[in-house]
Order: C-alpha cells, then structure tokens, then sequence
C-alpha cells in the first residue's frame, strides 16, 4: 500500500494522473449528444473543465479551444449519466427489528465503499444513486446521495449540501412490507395511524425548537430522529415511500397533505390504476418494472404498462433499478422496456436522467447535458434503448471511472471470475490505465 | 418497420377476437421467417392445416388454401421453449398455497410428479405465452437434493392432458448451497453430505433395479416410488438435471454421472466457463443460467457471456427461465435469450437455443422447435427482431391456434 501510494504521488508529479480531474478543457467531438433538457445534436461538442460542462452544442456553435484534449467520440452516442433513484448496493443495514418507525438510523453508516455493486452500477451507466434502507418498516431511516465517482469509504462518495453534510431523504414504506407481529403494524390502518403519530410528535418536537429560539435552556432535549423527521416538515428532506397498490398510494398523499411533506412515490405498481389522481396531487413517482407482475399480491398488477400511463396523465416519471431487485447494468433496458410497453422514447430516457435528478432535489447539478453543470456522463455505442448496445465509458466530475476496454471494467460489465468480490481499495492517482 | 407493421395487424387481431377456434387454418405471412429448418426466409409463407405445419416457402412457393385465416408480421420463429422453468408450479402470487415446486419434508423425493402440481391457468403461463413462448420444461424447483421430476408442456390448454408432452422428463437434482440445511439435527448441511446421501440412494436404486430384474415373477421386491424413478435414471430413460453453480458443485456432478454411468444435464452453472475441458469430455448439455439472475451468492461469479463462451467452444446449450424466488415470479426466456445475443452469441445461435436446441435436449425435436412441414403448428409474430427491447410479440399460435393476440 505504502509502495502504491509513492507511486501515486509520482504520477501526479509526472502530470501522468489523466483521469484525475482535470484542470485542463477536454473536448468530446462527433458524437451524436442526448442532452434531456434539448434536442438531440448530430456531431456534437462536448467541452468539459474543472469537473464541469463548459458547453455542449453543434461543431458550429462550439469553439474548441486548441489547448483541449480532444476525444474522437464519432459514431457515438454522448447523454447525462444515469441517476438511480433506488438502489441497495454497498452490502447496506438500515433500521432493525427493534420498532417500525425508526428515523435516526442513518444509511450513511453501513455502506461498504468497496462492494461490487458499485462497479457493476457503474458499468450500467448510473453515476448518481440514492442508496436507501428496504421497506420492511413504515420508516426505515435516512438515504444518502451517493456520486459514484470512486472512493475508498462512502466520505469519499456523498454528494454534499452547502455545509459539506450529506445529502439524503427518508425512506418510507406502506403495504404488506412492513407489515409484522407487534410492535410493528398488524394492518394498514394500524400503518397510517404509527406514522400520523409520529409525525405530530415531530411537529410537537419543531415547535418547542422553534419557541426556545436562542435560549438554550429552553432547548427540548436532542432527538436524532425527531430531528430528522423536522427536516422533512422543513421540507429540507424529501420522502422516499415504497408503495404498491393503488389505495395505499392515495393513503402516502394524504398522509403527505397532512403533513405537508415532499415526497416522491416509489414502485407505483399500480399508478396505472390513479394516474389522474397522482398527477392532480402532482405527486412525482419512481417507478420500477421487472419481467412479469406478481411475486406477492400486491405487485400481481406490476405491468410495463404503468410509467407510459402515467406519463400521459401529466405525472412526472423516473425509473429506478432498486438494485439489487434488478441489476444496475440494466438500468438503460428498464427505460427501454418502459418505451415497449407506450412511454416516449424521450420520457424514457428523462426518467432515467433529468426526471431522477430532480427527484433527489439535485436537478440543477446533475441529470442533463447544461453548462455549469457536473460532467458526469455516458459514452454508448449505439441507441440507448438497444438491447446491443453497450456502454462504452462513464464519467463522473470530468473524471473517467468506467472504461469497457480495460480488462478489469470489462470483468464488472458482463461478469465472470472475480466480478463478485469486493473492489480493490481506490488510491487517489492510481487508476485504470497506469494499473495495466 | 415497426410502424408500418402495427397496425395492419392490430386490425387482423381485432377480427380475429369473434373467430378463434381450436385447430384453425392458419397462414402466417413473414417479411423474415427464420425456420430454424433451414437458412431464414424473407417473405415466407407458413400454411398450418388442422394444428400441424402444412407448408413453408418463399411466397412465391406456397398456395395459399382457401378460407385460411392470413395473419402478416414482420418477423416470424418457431414457437419459444423455455429449457427450464418452474413456471405452473410457482404462482403469480408466491404465497404459500400457489407455490408448488419444493416440498421441503425431505431431501430427495424423485417421486413427486410435475403433472401432479403443474396449474395450466397460472396468469405467469399466460404471460409467457404473450412473448411468443409456446412450450416449457417445467417442473420442481432447485432446492433440495432431489426435489421432484420436471414435465414438458405447451403453455395453452385447459387441462393437464391437454398440454403434456412428456409427462416424466427429468429428475431435479441440486448440487448447490441452495440444497443445504441450517441447524444441528437437520441433513445435509454441508456439500460433502449431500453428495453421501445421493450416491447412497442411488445405490440403493441399483440395487432395488437388479433386484427387480433378477427376482421371479412371484418374488419382486414391493413397488417403490422413489427407486423406481431412480431405476429409469440408471437405465438412461431420463436424466438427472443437476443445478449447480459453483466450479466445485459443476465438478460433482460430472463425478456422479461418471460413477452411475447415468445421463446428467448440467443447470445454471454459472462457473462453467472454468471447466470447459471437463464438460466438454464429458458430452452434457448445459442449460445455463438466466443471463440476468442475480449476481449474488454462489452465482456472483455468473456472466453475460457464459451461453456464448460454451457454446463457442462445441457445449451444446439451452436457455432458460430458472427458478426465481421473489421477482420477477417469472422470467420470459426471450429476454434472457436477448441478452445472451448482446453478449457473444449470434442471432442464429440464440434464437436455436430457445427453439430447435431447446427441443434436441428435450428430444421433442420431432414435434417442435423448428418450422417445417409435419411439425406442431405452433408460431411466434414479432413486429421486429425478437430481441430487440422495443420489438413486440403480436401473435403467438400453438397447434394452429391462436392463444395470445396482446401487443406485448
């Protein structure tokens, strides 16, 4: 480790370091780029600093400066980096068995930075995820945005609020998940009644904040979990809730109304079946498809069906991988799929990006091809919903940190002897092409 | 292509809600026929007449009989087979009372008959159906030693009788964690028991079989369920399917079939890739893995690409739905083919292993698996490549019938 990290040192000295980030401009050409928040461009310009979009046009509307690395990308097809709204990787534990309702348990304390997942996540294209606890409790604690820009431990990985904290919401859950002998909910009256009574005390618990103002001694003692839960009254935090059947999604935007919390509807399974009452609440959802309904009562009217009906009803739709329930490689397949079953391509391929983006509050950093902001994106080979279609390379912050022609990115990608096993710690230069 | 195709059979599907019936005359027409016979034709003509293939040829070559419903798709296959399922057993809903494919009271249980648990109205039947799949090798599921036998049926039919091809086709068998008990008094628990406790039976089953073969009329040994099952094994009527995933458990399996001078066929196998030379010498069909099982577990080593490395280094292949305990509750065989396509594998070569290879290893070749003049009427209409995420099954017809005209 201590030889490594000498040698590191000396590529940065050596100016050999190429996929740190850049202070340099790096210019992909020739590309057709999908950029979500416009129209596509045929042979485009991608120009890349500092970890930042620097513009994004035809070759006639974009200067090149000499000084730019250029990147051949003709042929090629250039779009945002993937943004996965739901996702387990990392070997995660959220909240235990102890209670239903258990708000102070961060994610953030249990993600393994080294887990394959996030290589296989990765090679699928994805370069923001929000990492969550399961759905086996009414609320299961606080998620975490995660860059997959690599690192050695989850501090390298979280994308930061203005005060350097982790960003994240709350993860919630309804339905038969949660569901258990006491003291966790027997029914879903039972559910909505925990929840209702938690959220008064944290509303109890804001108000005594509030009223104490500056004076100390005033102060309700320090409740991490109230704490939390007064983000989401804030509306500093934003809730994730798993929900199947159509009733239960009615009962997460009441209980939303109530409340006044910001929330983003996961799964939908049967969003279908409210799209026009969803739409109304405009209530965003993440919607999830895998090969066939069923697997439990409350998933039997899963069907691809669900993000194009709600896409017409005017709701705004992204797609999740819930990794591990699918793979993170087939993140581009979901939308795919989803444009099988009536979604437009266009919709597809937002709710894959833009859409998810803004779901986690990040829409004005990452999830579209704008100046200013993260270059983070995917180098395909060919249309994004294509089943032949590979990707190529990853970047994140101007940084590559997938590329399918090294030996080791390619084992992450299609699989193979190794691919499970927990990744090698990251050393700060030390990347793919100097390790060959 | 897609666009121009849609419509014009939308229309004939709609017509076609008020007139199916069983054993119609049917005539497909294909801008691609891809017969799995022979090299693929374009605008190819398929005559089915009283639920068996009649006629194929280039437009040109076929007449047309009068008063044969026509259906127009762009890209015609045989009807899919599904190499392995549990599809029928394991229900939609995955509660206790529709899930059928293990029994745990005991290890091996070679006994237990697909025909007695297969449900023929499942809705995940009638959802494979919608992507074009015509036929499944379906059965017990992996999970215990031996868990039970495993039945080929066509996905339409309202009874048992009605869909069986091969009541009896093979005999599940796991080699894998998957297969192994937690806690003290419980058996086996470990990979070196569970191999004692199959050879030991099937020790037993020899014995039970000479027993049987030398005794006199008057003195044969008492029927037994199990053993006799376990006979027809020993005498090569029908495999063992051994899942196994780990190189080690692959290496297991080879071993017992090469002790009992029995008929294996190798499941899921997702380390196979590291024992070529080994399966190879060895003769067996492999029916790998579904390409998007998860990585996880004793298959976190699984790949993309196993289909195409073995079956480009001469292992005779088939694909699969598998076994899925939570969701998707099934897996549509034409997806997984699709992956292994994007993955090394040709069109041709992933199309035959969900068609005529998939109907070799089964030995129902004569009946299925490809479009020819004798064989089973039974069809699948895409509006594309088959492949392709954003294609479409239109049309799926067993024996001549129609049984799914959804736009999947």
């Amino acid at each position: 480790m201590r030889f490594l990290l000498i040698v590191c040192v000396l590529y940065v000295h050596t100016g050999c370091a190429i996929s740190h980030a850049q202070s340099d401009v790096h210019a992909f050409t020739g590309a057709t780029l999908i950029p979500v928040s416009a129209k596509p461009i045929v042979d485009g310009v991608l120009l890349v600093e500092n970890g930042r979009i620097l513009a994004v046009g035809s070759q006639v509307e974009v200067a090149i400066p000499p000084s730019a690395v250029r990147h051949d990308a003709s042929g090629k097809i250039i779009m945002p980096g993937l943004v996965c709204t739901h996702n387990h990787i990392g070997g995660i534990g959220g909240a235990d068995r102890t209670g239903p309702i258990q708000p102070d348990v961060r994610i953030y304390d249990s993600i393994n930075a080294r887990d394959a997942g996030f290589k296989r996540t990765v090679a699928g294209g994805i370069t923001t995820v929000n990492i969550m606890p399961g759905s086996g409790h009414l609320l299961s604690g606080q998620t975490i945005y995660v860059k997959l820009r690599g690192g050695n431990t989850i501090d390298d990985l979280f994308i930061r609020d203005a005060d350097g904290k982790p960003t994240g919401g709350i993860k919630m859950a309804n339905g038969t998940n949660s569901r258990r002998d006491a003291p966790f909910p027997g029914t879903r009256a039972k559910s909505a009644s925990l929840i209702r009574d938690k959220y008064i005390k944290a509303q109890a618990y804001r108000r005594k904040r509030e009223a104490a103002k500056d004076d100390l001694s005033k102060l309700p003692p320090r409740d991490i979990g109230l704490e939390a839960l007064v983000e989401v009254l804030e509306g500093k935090r934003i809730v994730h809730h798993h929900t199947h059947r159509h009733d239960d999604i009615m009962t997460v935007i009441r209980l939303a109304k109530e409340f006044n919390f910001r929330v983003v509807l996961h799964h939908v399974s049967e969003g279908w079946k409210v799209a026009k009452e969803i739409a109304d609440a405009g209530v965003p959802c993440s919607v999830i498809l895998v090969d066939s309904p069923g697997g439990k009562l409350e998933a039997r009217e899963l069907l691809l069906k669900c993000p194009g009906i709600l896409e017409k009803a005017g709701v705004k739709v992204a797609l999740h991988t819930d990794d591990w329930i699918t793979d993170g490689r087939l993140f581009l397949r979901m939308a795919a799929m989803a444009v099988r079953a009536g979604m437009s391509r266009a919709g597809a391929i937002k709710a894959v990006t833009l859409a998810g983006a803004e779901m986690l509050d990040l829409g004005d950093r990452v999830g579209s091809l704008d100046v200013g902001k993260d270059a983070d994106f995917i180098i395909l080979s060919g249309d994004p919903l294509s089943v032949y279609t590979k990707v190529l390379e990853t970047w994140v912050e101007g940084k590559k940190v997938f590329d399918r022609s090294y030996p080791q990115d390619r084992l992450y990608a299609v699989g193979g002897y190794g691919a499970g096993n927990e990744t090698q710690p990251y050393f700060c230069c030390f990347d793919h092409a100097e390790g060959q | 292509m897609i666009t121009r195709s849609i419509p014009i059979t939308v229309a004939i599907f709609l017509a076609s809600l008020v007139t199916t019936v069983a054993h119609a005359q049917v005539v497909v027409r294909g801008r691609t026929v891809h017969t799995m016979s022979g090299p693929s034709i374009s605008n190819g003509v398929i005559v089915i007449t009283d639920g068996k293939i009649s006629q194929v040829g280039p437009a040109n070559s076929v007449t047309i009989p009068a008063g044969y419903r026509v259906l127009d798709a762009e890209v015609v296959t045989p009807g899919l087979i599904d190499a392995h399922a549990t599809v029928g057993l394991s229900g939609i809903l995955n509660y206790k009372h529709d899930q059928d494919q293990l029994e745990h009271s005991a290890p091996i249980q070679p006994e237990l008959r697909a025909i007695d648990a297969y449900n023929t109205q499942d809705e995940l039947v009638t959802w494979i159906r919608s992507f074009g799949v015509t036929t499944v090798h379906t059965g017990h599921a992996p999970g215990e030693a031996i868990s039970g036998q495993t039945m080929i049926a066509k996905t339409f039919g309202n009874t048992i009788g009605d869909v069986t091809l091969v009541e009896s086709a093979m005999i599940a068998t796991t080699l894998s964690p998957s297969a192994l008990k937690k806690g003290k008094p419980k058996s086996p628990g470990t990979r070196g028991k569970l191999m004692a406790i199959l050879r030991a039976k099937l020790i037993k089953a020899r014995e039970y079989q000479q027993k049987l073969i030398k005794a006199e009329a008057d003195k044969k040994p008492d029927r037994d369920l199990a053993l006799e099952t376990l006979a027809r094994v020993l005498s090569r009527e029908i495999p063992l399917l051994i899942t196994a995933d780990r190189a080690q458990d692959i290496a297991s399996a080879l071993r017992l079939a090469k002790e009992f001078d029995i008929d294996i066929v190798l499941d899921s196998a997702a380390e196979a890739y590291l024992l070529i030379d080994e399966i190879k010498a060895a003769g067996v069909w492999v029916i790998v893995h579904p390409a998007m099982y998860r990585a996880v577990g004793h298959r976190k080593n699984q790949s993309f690409e196993t289909a195409a490395t073995l079956k480009h280094a001469g292992i005779r292949i088939a694909l699969q739905s598998g076994y899925e305990s939570y969701v998707p509750k099934v897996r549509v065989v034409l997806f997984e083919a699709a992956i292994a396509a994007a993955n090394g594998l040709t069109f041709d070569e992933a199309l035959a292993s969900i068609t005529i290879d998939a109907a070799r290893l089964l030995g129902v070749d004569e009946r299925i698996g490809s479009i020819a003049v004798g064989k089973d009427g039974d069809l699948a209409l895409y509006d594309g490549d088959p492949f392709e995420y954003t294609s479409h099954c239109i049309g799926t017809i067993i024996n001549g019938r129609m049984v799914s005209d959804k736009i999947r």
